[in-house]
């Protein structure tokens, strides 16, 4: 289990490119800054999609990225949180 | 008086004065770099009315802007077919109809590239992202304009095939080659599909 706390939580499951980050976007726009956003998705692309977002974009830090099993298949954890 | 004769001076005399002088050259030639940086933009132009290349541009445009750029579409020629959300034949000539006619209705009409057969393949590529929870390429229009994507249309090929705008769908700009150059000149990726 993470370890890493959040504030909001995200479920992008059986959402596509470019869905999860759209609806990440989204969410943490609403969020204070310094609140952290974990995003639940099981597109595989979603790892370095969020590692894209973080490179890029001034206001979110990548704190960590995880991958767990849910029944047979694997969800990719994101926790984003937003810097300013 | 330009950094190199600044230079010049400042190795042969070593005073202050020409230092400073150096300094505030150099200062203007940095404000001169800093104003001709590109922003965080994304410009792309949408030429092609195919399903398949429209998607990867709406995929391009609403990931972009998700990521916190700013991006413009600029939609000319066939491209102007996908933001048609209806088709009018009254007040067309002649060859207006006949564009009309041979020319997809709304976006829900549009072919594939490759392996089209009279619809069948746009029909199936359709269903195939749908089972595979692909956002639709309405959803993906209504998403661009809700996060605040500009959408330009070419004002002159909307002309020439008579479309008019009661036939396209709201929150478009029409725009020529200097609006669409005034968006692409200060961005950092510029895309024709």
């Amino acid at each position: 289990m993470s370890e890493v706390l959040f504030d909001d939580e995200l479920d992008a499951r059986g959402l596509n490119c470019p869905m999860p980050l759209v609806k990440a976007r989204k969410q943490i726009g609403a969020l204070d800054p310094g609140k952290v956003l974990k995003i639940v998705s099981t597109d595989r692309g979603s790892i370095k999609d969020f590692q894209g977002w973080a490179k890029i974009a001034a206001n979110i830090e990548l704190l960590a990225q995880e991958t767990e099993t849910e029944d047979d298949h694997d969800l990719f954890l994101h926790y984003v949180k937003r810097v300013n | 008086m330009t950094v190199s004769d600044v230079d010049q001076q400042t190795r042969t005399t070593d005073n202050p004065q020409a230092l400073a002088a150096r300094c505030t050259a150099l200062e203007e030639r940095l404000d001169r770099l800093e104003a001709s940086q590109p922003d965080d933009k994304v410009a792309i132009v949408v030429f092609s009315g195919d399903l398949d290349k429209v998607l990867a541009s709406f995929v391009i445009a609403t990931g972009a802007a998700a990521l916190g750029q700013e991006v413009s579409m600029f939609f000319t020629f066939w491209g102007l077919n996908v933001l048609k959300k209806q088709s009018k034949l009254d007040g067309k000539n002649l060859f207006e109809k006949m564009m009309a006619m041979m020319s997809p209705a709304s976006s829900k009409e549009l072919p594939v590239s490759q392996m089209n057969y009279f619809g069948v393949g746009a029909k199936m590529l359709r269903k195939m992202m749908a089972d595979k929870n692909v956002a639709s390429l309405e959803e993906m229009i209504e998403m661009s304009q809700e996060m605040g994507v500009k959408m330009l249309a070419c004002e002159m090929s909307r002309d020439v095939m008579g479309i008019s705008d009661e036939e396209l769908i709201s929150g478009l700009e029409p725009a020529g080659v200097a609006a669409f150059l005034g968006e692409s000149l200060r961005s950092r990726t510029n895309l024709f599909i």
